[in-house]
């Protein structure tokens, strides 16, 4: 009960006159009676001053009533949904698969909307890793493109009169004997491929196709022919010394790159006390991800990866006693063969061999030499084998084949866009028009659902029921975090419905995994965990048994004259499933940071030749296809090759996607029965169009001579932990004494105070592989705004995180040297490459915090800097003052603003906002925070169990995301923390920057190259020859 | 005034200051001219062309206040560019006015008092319209106020005093102010001289007012040059101040190019340079067309030039001493900064800052160029580029390459800054042609108190005039 007070004696006594006035609005008496009516009853002859009295009055009421702020409506919860509690997230496990992109993941919801996705570490696959595209898939949910209801024949309907009608369609295809044929990309859920078979039941005439936009066919091809296993198999990066890559980009986009990145920097790492790691050789043509991260990377272009291969397995196969086949010469790539040859043989049962070239006789050498090397069973392990890449090149060429002649009486498209992805796409489209009737399940009314009759919507996964099984015996949940957004119906729900099955797909699941997954396992237990992974098998040895001789041969025909093209997809759009996504299309490519486009990838040297200027328009053919786009001098690309990444050019993806870069797919060639990502014979030609401004992030590449990436070779590394980190000492007197000091230990100024915490961040480069993860995690995290192609080339994306990329140049200065600076501009045409994520550096003599005339960014007792955006006028003075040029300034109002009609420009998109993060103003400052509100969630969630924080239980969206786990949030004055532990034991720690004394809470560990410091110099002197 | 300021023993071998034998009376008659006549179609022509230079600036200050930064060119890396340039170039430019008064004053060097009050007028419109610059180029320009210690409301909100901006806020008000009571004190006992001339009853009721009953008594003179002096006494640290203070705001920076000690002296000595360039620009103008070549002698503008030769050749020094240092230090960033200024993407910039503030005034040391008006305003208009180029220069090619390699960019300015910086040339010069029609050009109370006297030229009839 609350006190009750008295608003005076009066009210205590209760006497008639004070109860009279309470009930009165205003107790005391007002005198505006009296004015109105002093002189005068009648107001409409108010005197000369009561009248300016008036005007006065109102028009200050007027003005008064026009400064009130619009009313936004809250609607409160009238019944509290159970579980919901304002203010406190949920969490629920689920698995997201797109048919590209798997991960097994935790969805954040807040008030009933999903708002984040984190990786789920129960996961024996993914391990809590995440990629960009996994980061995004939250805001693809709130897709204003997607389709609110299903679509008939153009206009929308029902699902009622939908349903009527294509169960009378099915059912007359049926009783014709016509083809029904279902369409999908890969399917890994169990669940769905039982209804797809239960559909199959009903209509005996269904064939399920898969077809893969980037196929990997040619893999299950060849472990057939090898090993009678028509399957792709699981890899163990992590259990290999010497991993040997051939066109594969295993990193960010091959089979299941979330699992083989963290398993690669398994190996890369160098902490507590450990003093090897993986030797990575990549052979390729165009500078990938994963060859940016290479120790040794040599250029060899796609057609030649069948004789590289060839003379690879007879240098093993000698060594082994084993036959030898027919192998073209490879110039001067033998050397760096038989180097290999070495390390894999030295390495046998340690080692790895991928190759990412969809060709049967090629994956068919690659197989054999893994066999040679006994790496079956322990890091290809093909009995527990992976089902992330189903599709079948010649089962999709039949259906074409099929449709042409007009033999399909009904299509089911699911997932994939073959008009869009297919080289034969425009004939694909025209020969949906012969299909009796054509149901696309596509969200969105894209390239091929535009092309169908029906379009049934499917939901987004984070709407959905479902199950995955990524790799046999490891099974993740799919379960919804939200209502349906729209009218839409799940895939499978919709096969289950049109098979006359009475189950729901969330029943039909669950009673599929009662009867075969879960082994008397509860349901419950298992959707709150969202995985269940059985036992695993042994995993056995395999000896191939396929023709090499033959595969040689067929391997070596593929080599062809001319200029050679390689499609490549990026770490943000990939296959451009998720391309409408504009967090996606700003993300930087990592090699080349440019966003927002897709651009021919050029040799400086091709360049100079020809001389071509990055954002010439030139005209590409090959395939017989003509198209015309910017070029990009890419240092790293081989000359005589050029590169294209798919997923862009889209037509009816939505207002983001469509009309950004041009469709690459075509370019993609057949052969050999096999798509590959590649075309030969490519002609450029320089058109006489007004060059573009490509959407750069970064427009300097090389480090000029700086200390900015610290990096050694890891027999320095082994001799010397701080080898590379060598720091400049600063003379000081010490009374008499002259002392060598760091110049961390120098101090002008006084300490802050220190709070319970003092937070910082570590950040190792030698696992950070470049990926943007956490770009894109922050973004999702920290209500970052997108500001569209335009702004970024005014250099203003407002990334609070940044991956700096940059190059070797040939003129880089040897120690102590200094360099021509013009010279250092340039980087060289085949560099190595480091990465370097870039976030606030949260100083503790932070140069920001000096200079802010108004104190809107200030020291926390935590150690952190802090931006205070309420108090910000923004004179930009901090952020010219940062050293490391973290700090974002909002140029423009970025939401609810027609200019950027991106996600905070609609009610829909506005749904994926994190409520705890301010979404900030224009004229105002902003940076990363450290991810402050995870901190005070965190320290609040402790408090109130009257404990301390522990390690690790607080971590901010990058180091969350980041699928390597580069990232190290921690306390330091938590001594037992991670952080604490990685700070100096190792040597390789250092600040950014460190002369300046602005003294970063974040460190950074030097980046390794498991290079011999002789052969490598060896090999740069036979470069320049 | 005649006593304790001017009291001063002038040999007579000097060439008198004001030329054409003028009476006490000719000499009111030639100044009050413009502000009691009717303006003539110069003044007319070139205040159309200003107010509306000055129009089109306004609407492009209110473009960016509606729409944000973002319509300037500035981005990620160059936070700051023209807007700043611009703000330190138009502070530089008040520098003279306030050296010829308060200096020059304090030098007895009584020269000036043909061209103080313009100077000092100047130096006014000078400072508000490099106080636009700061006042605008915040993100949220509705909340300048908050650079103000006042107290509030918002709990202990309080100002950075640590921070240059802040001592910015006080140098510059600072300045302002005293300039500003300065130059009206100046003008009381001529407001009066106007007053007492006055032929219709509204002008005598305004400059009446304007006058504060000034009577022209001992008194009121006593009073006037003390306060005179005192003034000066306050304004003389702030020649060397505000520049000082401007400095400090790149000075006590991190990035290389800026955070460089010599920038205070640099700043004065560059301030002091500009300022008599633009009021050579100014005044070889107004004498023109006001007809006043017979107060603003050529040996002002020899006088002026030779302040000019001076400091140019300081700013020349700090511009070697600069790069000397940047080698001496060892500092890679240091030393790239300047490489990069000289021959980086901004290379044009550099050494059209060379060209005019270095080489250009040394033309001067020649006699019949420094005696040239013609030369002097060709000249004084390079200086006036040269010296927007130097605070470019050190602006945006410090900060466009800083640190780390992965954030340099290139800045170029958007049509939306240079309007608004043609515009503040629009509205100084408004202001200029409007205190021109109401005020005296010339202080006229006290350049009378240089006219040779009546008795000189008579008893030395013989000297003077051969």
């Amino acid at each position: 009960m609350n006190k009750t007070y008295w608003k005076g004696v009066e009210e205590l006594q209760n006497d008639a006159k004070f109860v009279q006035l309470k009930n009165n609005e205003f107790a005391e008496h007002l005198p505006l009676d009296e004015i109105v009516q002093e002189k005068s009853a009648d107001i409409t002859v108010s005197p000369r001053r009561d009248f300016l009295k008036f005007l006065g009055f109102s028009v200050a009421a007027a003005s008064l009533a026009a400064c009130e702020a619009p009313i936004r409506k809250t609607i409160p919860y009238l019944n509290r949904p159970e579980q919901v509690t304002p203010g406190a997230s949920n969490w629920y496990a689920s698995s997201y698969h797109d048919g590209y992109d798997y991960c097994a993941v935790l969805v954040k919801t807040r008030e009933g909307r999903p708002i984040k996705v984190e990786g789920n570490t129960s996961s024996s696959v993914t391990k809590g890793g995440t990629n960009a595209r996994i980061q995004a898939s939250v805001l693809s949910l709130y897709d204003n493109a997607r389709l609110r209801t299903p679509i008939a024949n153009g206009a929308p309907v029902s699902w009622e009169n939908m349903d009527r009608e294509i169960a009378m369609k099915l059912q007359s295809v049926a009783s014709a004997n016509g083809k029904i044929r279902i369409l999908s990309s890969t399917i890994i859920s169990p669940s769905t491929l039982k209804v797809i078979e239960e559909f199959g039941k009903k209509y005996p005439n269904t064939k399920h196709v898969v077809y893969d936009a980037v196929s990997c066919s040619a893999m299950k091809a060849a472990n057939k022919e090898s090993f009678g296993v028509d399957e792709i198999p699981s890899y163990n990066f992590d259990k290999a010394e010497v991993i040997a890559a051939f066109d594969c980009d295993f990193l960010i986009n091959w089979i299941s790159p979330i699992e083989y990145s963290r398993q690669y920097a398994e190996t890369r790492k160098l902490d507590s006390g450990k003093k090897t790691m993986s030797k990575h050789v990549q052979f390729e043509s165009a500078l990938s991800l994963t060859g940016s991260n290479a120790d040794e990377r040599y250029h060899v272009k796609p057609s030649m990866q069948g004789a590289v291969l060839a003379n690879l397995y007879n240098a093993i196969a000698s060594k082994a006693g084993a036959t030898t086949v027919n192998a073209g010469s490879v110039g001067e790539l033998a050397k760096a063969i038989s180097m290999l040859a070495d390390d894999l043989w030295t390495n046998k049962g340690k080692s790895l061999v991928v190759c990412g070239i969809n060709n049967t006789a090629v994956q068919n050498l690659v197989n054999g030499i893994n066999s040679l090397l006994e790496n079956y069973g322990t890091t290809i392990d093909l009995d527990n084998h992976c089902h992330l890449r189903q599709g079948n090149d010649a089962d999709m060429a039949l259906l074409m084949d099929e449709m042409s002649k007009g033999e399909v009486g009904a299509l089911l498209i699911s997932n994939c866009n073959p008009v869009y992805t297919s080289p034969m796409g425009k004939q694909f489209g025209d020969a949906i028009k012969k299909v009796t009737c054509s149901i696309s399940f596509a969200d969105r009314a894209d390239e091929t659902a535009a092309a169908c009759q029906y379009i049934c919507p499917d939901h987004h996964p984070l709407e959905s029921w479902n199950d995955a099984e990524p790799k046999l015996g490891k099974y993740s949940l799919t379960q919804p975090t939200i209502a349906p957004l729209f009218s839409t119906r799940q895939f499978a729900e919709s096969l289950l419905m049109w098979a006359g099955s009475g189950s729901n797909y969330h029943d039909f699941i669950a009673q599929h995994w009662n009867a075969n997954v879960l082994k008397g396992k509860s349901w419950n237990e298992v959707l709150q965990e969202g995985i269940f992974e059985g036992e695993q098998g042994a995993s056995k040895s395999y000896k191939s048994a396929a023709n090499l001789t033959a595969a040689a041969d067929a391997a070596g025909r593929m080599n062809v004259a001319g200029v050679e093209m390689t499609l490549y997809e990026k770490t943000g759009v990939g296959s451009g499933v998720q391309a409408n996504n504009p967090w996606l299309q700003e993300l930087p490519d990592p090699v080349s940071k440019i966003t927002w486009d897709n651009y021919l990838s050029v040799a400086p040297k091709d360049a100079r030749d020809n001389s071509w200027k990055q954002g010439n328009i030139v005209e590409v053919k090959a395939n017989g296809v003509s198209m015309k786009m910017p070029v990009v001098v890419q240092p790293g690309q081989m000359p005589g090759t050029c590169s294209v990444a798919v997923g862009y050019g889209r037509k009816g993806a939505g207002k983001v996607a469509d009309g950004v870069g041009v469709n690459a797919y075509p370019f993609m060639t057949m052969v050999d029965g096999q798509l590959m990502a590649a075309a030969g014979g490519v002609q450029i030609s320089k058109t006489v169009e007004d060059d573009v401004l490509l959407a750069t992030t970064q427009s300097h590449h090389t480090m000029m001579g700086r200390a900015i990436v610290k990096e050694t070779t890891l027999d320095e590394f082994v001799k010397d932990p701080t080898a590379g980190n060598e720091r400049d000492l600063i003379s000081v007197k010490v009374g008499k004494e002259e002392k060598k000091m760091n110049a961390q230990e120098l101090n002008l100024w006084n300490s802050f105070e220190d709070g319970n915490h003092h937070f910082g961040m570590s950040i190792d480069l030698n696992s950070c592989i470049g990926c943007g993860t956490c770009v894109v995690a922050c973004t999702a995290e920290n209500n970052v705004p997108v500001v569209g192609k335009e702004e970024v080339t005014r250099s203003r994306e407002m990334h609070w995180i940044r991956i700096d990329r940059y190059f070797s140049s040939d003129a880089d200065p040897k120690e102590h040297e200094s360099g021509d600076i013009k010279a250092m501009e340039i980087p060289s045409d085949n560099p190595k490459v480091v990465f370097q994520p870039v976030m606030c550096q949260h100083c503790a003599h932070a140069p920001c915090e000096t200079v802010c005339p108004v104190i809107a960014t200030s020291h926390s007792s935590e150690g952190m800097n802090q931006m205070i955006y309420n108090r910000c006028v923004g004179t930009r003075y901090c952020a010219n003052n940062c050293p490391y040029k973290v700090r974002r300034f909002n140029w423009f109002r970025y939401t609810d603003n027609p200019k950027f009609d991106f996600n905070m420009n609609n009610d829909l998109g506005k749904m994926v906002l994190n409520p705890d993060v301010v979404v900030r103003a224009r004229g105002v400052m902003e940076k990363c925070s450290l991810c402050v509100q995870r901190l005070q969630e965190g320290k609040l969630v402790a408090k109130k169990q009257g404990r301390k924080v522990k390690d690790g239980e607080i971590n901010t969206a990058c180091a969350q995301a980041c699928p390597t786990q580069a990232i190290t949030f921690g306390d330091y004055k938590d001594k037992e923390s991670k952080l604490n532990k990685m700070w100096e034991p190792n040597g390789r720690s250092y600040h950014l920057l460190e002369e300046l004394d602005v003294q970063p809470n974040v460190f950074y560990q030097t980046k390794v190259r498991n290079v011999k410091a002789e052969a490598h110099h060896e090999m740069s002197e036979e470069k320049k020859g | 005034m005649s006593t304790a300021v001017n009291a001063q023993y002038e040999a007579e071998v000097r060439d008198p200051l004001i030329l054409g034998k003028k009476s006490y009376h000719q000499m009111t008659e030639d100044i009050c001219r413009p502000v009691e006549g009717k303006a003539n179609k110069y003044w007319w022509t070139a205040f159309i062309i200003s107010s509306t230079t000055m129009t089109w600036g306004i609407l492009c200050l209110c473009y960016t206040i509606g729409n944000g930064i973002g319509s300037w060119g500035l981005n990620k890396t160059v936070g700051w560019a023209w807007d700043i340039t611009n703000f330190v170039w138009w502070i530089g430019i008040g520098h003279a006015g306030t050296l010829i008064s308060a200096i020059l004053l304090l030098f007895r060097q009584r020269w000036r008092m043909s061209i103080n009050r313009s100077a000092e007028a100047m130096t006014i419109f000078a400072v508000i319209c490099a106080g636009l610059f700061p006042l605008f180029h915040t993100g949220r320009p509705w909340l300048d106020y908050w650079m103000l210690p006042l107290p509030n409301q918002f709990g202990s909100l309080w100002v950075n005093f640590n921070s240059p901006l802040l001592w910015d806020v006080f140098a510059i008000s600072t300045y302002f102010s005293v300039s500003l009571v300065f130059w009206y004190l100046g003008l009381i006992p001529d407001l009066a001289t106007i007053r007492d001339r006055a032929i219709t009853p509204t002008r005598k009721f305004i400059y009446g007012l304007l006058s504060f009953g000034w009577k022209g008594t001992a008194r009121d003179w006593l009073r006037f040059e003390e306060v005179a002096l005192v003034l000066a006494g306050l304004s003389t640290p702030l020649v060397l101040s505000v520049h000082t203070i401007v400095s400090f705001d790149f000075a006590t920076s991190i990035v290389p190019g800026w955070h460089t000690t010599i920038f205070p002296p640099y700043f004065v000595a560059g301030a002091i340079f500009s300022g008599f360039a633009m009021v050579l620009t100014l005044m070889l103008v107004a004498r023109k067309v006001l007809g006043l070549e017979e107060y603003i002698t050529t040996q002002h503008i020899e006088l002026m030039n030779k302040v000019i030769i001076l400091t140019g050749s300081i700013v020349g020094v700090a511009y070697i001493t600069e790069f000397f240092i940047a080698w001496y230090s060892g500092v890679q960033y240091e030393a790239y900064a300047f490489q990069n200024r000289a021959f980086g993407p901004y290379w044009w910039a550099y050494w059209s800052m060379m060209t005019c503030n270095v080489v250009t005034p040394q033309l001067f040391w020649f006699k019949k160029i420094r005696t040239s008006a013609m030369a002097t305003f060709i000249i004084s208009i390079f200086v006036n580029i040269g010296m927007w180029f130097e605070r470019f220069v050190i602006i945006v090619t410090s900060i466009h390459r800083d640190y780390l390699p992965s954030s340099w960019t290139m800045y170029s300015p958007t049509f939306i800054e240079v309007g608004i910086f043609v515009g503040t040339i629009g509205l100084f010069f408004t202001c200029f042609l409007v205190f021109a029609r109401v005020f005296p050009v010339i202080a006229l109370a006290e350049l009378k108190t240089v006219m040779k006297k009546t008795s000189n030229q008579y008893k030395h009839k013989g000297v003077l005039h051969k």
